[in-house]
């Protein structure tokens, strides 16, 4: 398991996101309504669309391609859709407004 | 030979009446119909519904002109019978017309009532009746500011609601200390006063109008208490009387209303009486559901089939169609010595609610605020059912009284097939099972759709729906999605409306004030009301951003590959050498995968990373030509009179300005437009949005084309002589569009939902065209170049640029 410094809060606007490359592997970090983050690999199991891009409503987000919902929280996707994008976790310094990427080993490996 | 029917009267009354004999026997009678008002059979309840905007005339109409040829129906509009030989059994029009008849349907409703005023011949003081009040409504408001009802009854109030929508200021006048007082008791009275004061109607109670002030057009009233107020617009609205005149100078027993039998026939043979200018048994109903079952048993009667008992009389029940304040009021809602009453009164949420009981039955009910159980408890009165012993339950449902009372679901099965679900028109019980078991209707739209059922003033929905499950079970109910998206169940006109009245200028006022189901929209919810808050408020409404779909975000295409295209504006599709130079020098330095002339007449730069856009846009220094918005797209041109020996006009140089006049413009839908230079028309002008075509001394105007997914024509506007008169028609035209278009809607469609009718009416008058101008102005003053935006703020800069990170521990 890597913690990986990506930046600083101030850097992402609400139901923004901006897109974070490790190596291969390309992560979507969102920032929502309520403040809090998070992380989803930037890519929809449907056709690789990418959901940085996409419109954010609450802990969801709508693949910009063809509209799949996603959950940002557990990367479920919504029916009448199926399937599942990785989640990875986010850590926030409260006080420097770090914000820290928790990303297993495998995962950079693989992509 | 057939027999002759005659219909005087061409409203809802007669002409449903007529229907229903249709049904029964259609080959009886040869009909005719004479009608006053110069429209077709027209749903006269709805007409609250045009003036709140939520339905154009168009939409109000039962039986269009084609529903009589079809069904062999002579109609007489704008012929008004003036007499009636009984014992010749003929009729006469003032127009000359003379028809004999077998028998003889009167049918001619009623009239408003006009208070006798000092005054009230003057301009400007009008009724709440028909086609031509509403549209005196909508003129007096492009013209003026203030207007006065005076009634503040169900008409009145929504008359005056109708006039704050069209952006008046109003007043109502009752004569009464409370409002409704026929419907309500005084509690929801005061809500509901205190509701529609919220929404920015003014009210002078226990007030008696005197007068009527102004010279050749009204300028004030004045009470008896010796006050005024001045206004420019007097709306009557007091009530109606039974328009008897024609029945009473022909001989025909008339009191209030025309004397019917329960069988509606009248004092002389052969001549019956149906709707608002009968009256049974000492009742003139000015309601809708009263007229469809006496119309239903008039029919039979004419018919020659069994009709039982008669007429029997009706019991009533209201609605306010004003929105956002929901009313319902039923039977004898007045508390008296032999009634009980239980009651709920929650001011905190606005919620009143109270059941009348008499003798172990429910007899009357008033809601305000929540009004859910309106038809429960409506049919618990028709129906006359013992509720002893669970009258909390009445008001409260099963929670509230130990769980023993019925659900909507199993109140609808408990009914007889023949029960009236839809009071407004008339559908059965049994009429609305068959239409889910023979022609499969799974949502209570397809029933509507099907059987008219809710169609009128909505209240009946919840027992539809009720009756839907209860029939196929929940699984078979399809998701009904009226709305604009899954959020809410409002739709465009609902949502604008709110946004215009209550001065709501974020999405998230929006979704609170509205209830959205979802707290922070969907992806087709919020990008519409971006669109909407910006296109009522130009000013106030703050651009959202995040709201956005990517490519207006981006302000580029996104590809299938994530990457994007680069269009910049090419005004009329005229380049220059220079330009081409450095296009193509950019197009080399960012190694661009693809280049390609667009259908547009511009050149499309494709598969260009996120991450290169904002240099790549600085390097080119050229405005973007949003290709990928919500916007004014390109201006196509042919050569026109500057190289070609046919062109008659300067098409490139009228294209140039139109394009340079609404570049930038947010619209509904992407907007396309072509000048042609000549009749040959090489630049496809009639396929395009607002397309002109250059004829000898002018130019015409098209509108509504489209040449994609589905190929349509244009509509010819109309044709004007100079460059200035294109410019202001089309930005009139555009605006007009932005104002009514529903978002994602093509020009195309939008033609086809309103009428070019409408457009034209629109458009007609230079006054109004002005207006419209005025407004796109104000809207384009505010547009900046995007691309030069996102150059120069660093911090949208930023977001096209990933973060990269090393993997590191």
């Amino acid at each position: 398991m890597k913690r990986i410094a990506i930046g600083s809060i101030s850097e992402i606007g609400e139901r923004r996101s901006r897109t974070i490359r490790i190596g291969e592997l390309e992560i979507a970090l969102f920032k929502l309504s309520d403040g809090t983050f998070r992380a989803v690999e930037n890519r929809c199991p449907h056709k690789g669309g990418k959901l940085s891009e996409g419109i954010v409503c609450d802990h969801h987000v709508f693949c910009p391609l063809h509209d799949w919902k996603i959950n940002l929280t557990d990367g479920l996707v919504q029916a009448p859709d199926e399937g599942c994008v990785t989640t990875f976790e986010v850590e926030v310094d409260e006080v420097s407004g770090t914000i820290w990427l928790h990303v297993d080993d495998e995962h950079i490996l693989v992509s | 030979m057939k027999k002759k029917l005659v219909l005087i009267g061409n409203g809802m009354a007669g002409v449903s009446c007529i229907e229903q004999l249709l049904k029964l026997a259609p080959n009886r009678y040869e009909i005719t119909i004479f009608g006053s008002e110069p429209h077709p059979n027209y749903n006269r309840i709805l007409l609250s519904s045009v003036l709140a905007g939520d339905a154009g005339m168009r939409d109000i109409v039962i039986n269009d002109w084609s529903w009589y040829e079809e069904n062999d129906i002579t109609l007489y509009t704008g012929q008004t019978v003036t007499r009636i030989d009984g014992e010749r059994k003929t009729v006469g029009t003032d127009g000359g017309i003379s028809v004999p008849y077998d028998e003889l349907i009167i049918a001619t409703g009623s009239l408003p009532f006009m208070l006798p005023l000092t005054g009230a011949d003057k301009e400007g003081v009008i009724a709440f009746r028909d086609i031509k009040d509403c549209e005196t409504m909508i003129e007096t408001s492009r013209k003026f500011k203030k207007a006065l009802v005076i009634g503040g009854g169900l008409l009145g109030l929504e008359a005056a609601r109708g006039l704050l929508n069209l952006g008046m200021e109003v007043s109502v006048v009752h004569i009464h200390p409370y409002l409704m007082e026929r419907q309500l008791d005084q509690s929801a009275s005061v809500m509901l006063q205190r509701e529609l004061e919220g929404q920015g109607m003014k009210f002078l109670l226990s007030k008696n109008t005197d007068s009527i002030i102004g010279r050749r057009r009204v300028t004030g009233v004045r009470f008896t208490d010796g006050s005024e107020v001045a206004t420019d617009l007097v709306v009557m609205a007091v009530g109606i009387r039974p328009n008897v005149s024609l029945a009473k100078s022909s001989g025909i027993d008339v009191n209030r209303g025309i004397v019917v039998n329960d069988y509606l026939e009248t004092s002389v043979p052969h001549i019956s009486a149906v709707g608002e200018c009968a009256e049974h048994r000492g009742i003139a109903y000015g309601l809708v559901a009263p007229l469809y079952e006496q119309g239903a048993v008039l029919a039979k009667r004419l018919a020659g089939a069994e009709t039982g008992q008669g007429y029997q009389g009706s019991v009533v029940s209201t609605k306010l169609k004003v929105s956002g304040v929901n009313v319902f009021s039923a039977g004898e809602f007045k508390d008296a010595p032999d009634t009980r009453a239980v009651r709920l009164q929650d001011e905190v949420d606005g919620i009143y609610k109270k059941v009348v009981i008499r003798g172990g039955k429910v007899i009357g009910a008033v809601l305000f605020g929540d009004t859910t159980d309106g038809s429960r408890i409506f049919s618990l009165i028709r129906s006359g059912e013992d509720v002893t012993g669970k009258e909390k339950e009445v008001l409260l449902g099963a929670s509230a009284g130990g769980g023993t009372a019925k659900s909507g679901v199993e109140l609808v099965a408990a009914m007889s097939d023949d029960e009236i679900i839809c009071g407004c028109n008339g559908v059965s019980k049994g009429a609305i099972v068959q239409a889910i078991q023979e022609k499969g209707c799974a949502s209570v739209n397809e029933i509507k759709a099907c059987t008219k059922a809710s169609a009128s003033c909505g209240g009946c929905k919840p027992l539809v729906a009720d009756l839907l499950t209860c029939v196929v079970g929940a699984d078979g109910v399809k998701a009904v999605k009226e709305g604009i998206c899954g959020c809410t169940t409002l739709g465009r006109d609902e949502v604008v409306e709110a946004i215009r009245g209550m001065r709501l200028t974020t999405s998230k006022e929006v979704m609170n004030v509205l209830e959205w189901s979802n707290p922070e929209g969907c992806s087709k919810c919020r990008p519409a009301l971006n669109y909407y808050l910006g296109m009522v408020w130009p000013e106030e409404h703050e651009e959202e951003r995040e709201s956005r779909f990517v490519n207006e975000r981006n302000h580029a295409n996104i590809q299938k590959d994530g990457t994007y295209s680069v269009v910049p504006r090419m005004y009329g599709g005229v380049t220059t050498p220079k330009d081409l130079i450095r296009i193509a020098q950019i197009a080399d330095k960012y190694e661009v995968p693809l280049v390609k002339i667009t259908g547009g007449q511009r050149i499309d730069l494709l598969g260009v990373k996120k991450e290169d856009l904002p240099a790549m846009w600085a390097d080119l220094d050229m405005p973007s030509g949003y290709a990928y918005g919500k916007a004014l797209r390109t201006v196509k041109t042919c050569v026109g009179s500057t190289f070609c020996r046919f062109g008659t006009q300067d098409s490139i140089g009228m294209g140039i300005q139109l394009e340079k006049k609404f570049e930038r413009l947010n619209t509904p839908a992407k907007v396309k437009m072509a000048v042609s230079g000549c009749p040959r028309n090489c630049a496809e002008a009639t396929i395009k949005d607002f397309g002109v075509i250059a004829i000898d001394g002018g130019w015409e105007l098209h509108v509504g084309g489209n040449g994609g997914t589905k190929l349509r024509g244009t509509d010819v506007l109309c044709r004007v002589k100079t460059e200035e008169e294109v410019l202001e028609w089309s930005g009139a035209y555009l605006q007009f569009y932005r104002e009514t278009g529903k978002y994602n809607e093509r020009t195309s469609e939008w033609l086809e939902r309103i009428g070019l009718d409408t457009i034209k009416a629109a458009l007609e008058k230079q006054e109004d065209r002005h207006a419209l101008v005025a407004r796109i102005e104000r809207t384009l003053g505010l547009t900046k170049d995007p691309w030069q935006e996102i150059i120069a703020e660093k911090k949208l800069n930023d977001t096209f640029v990933p973060i990269v990170s090393a993997a590191q521990s």
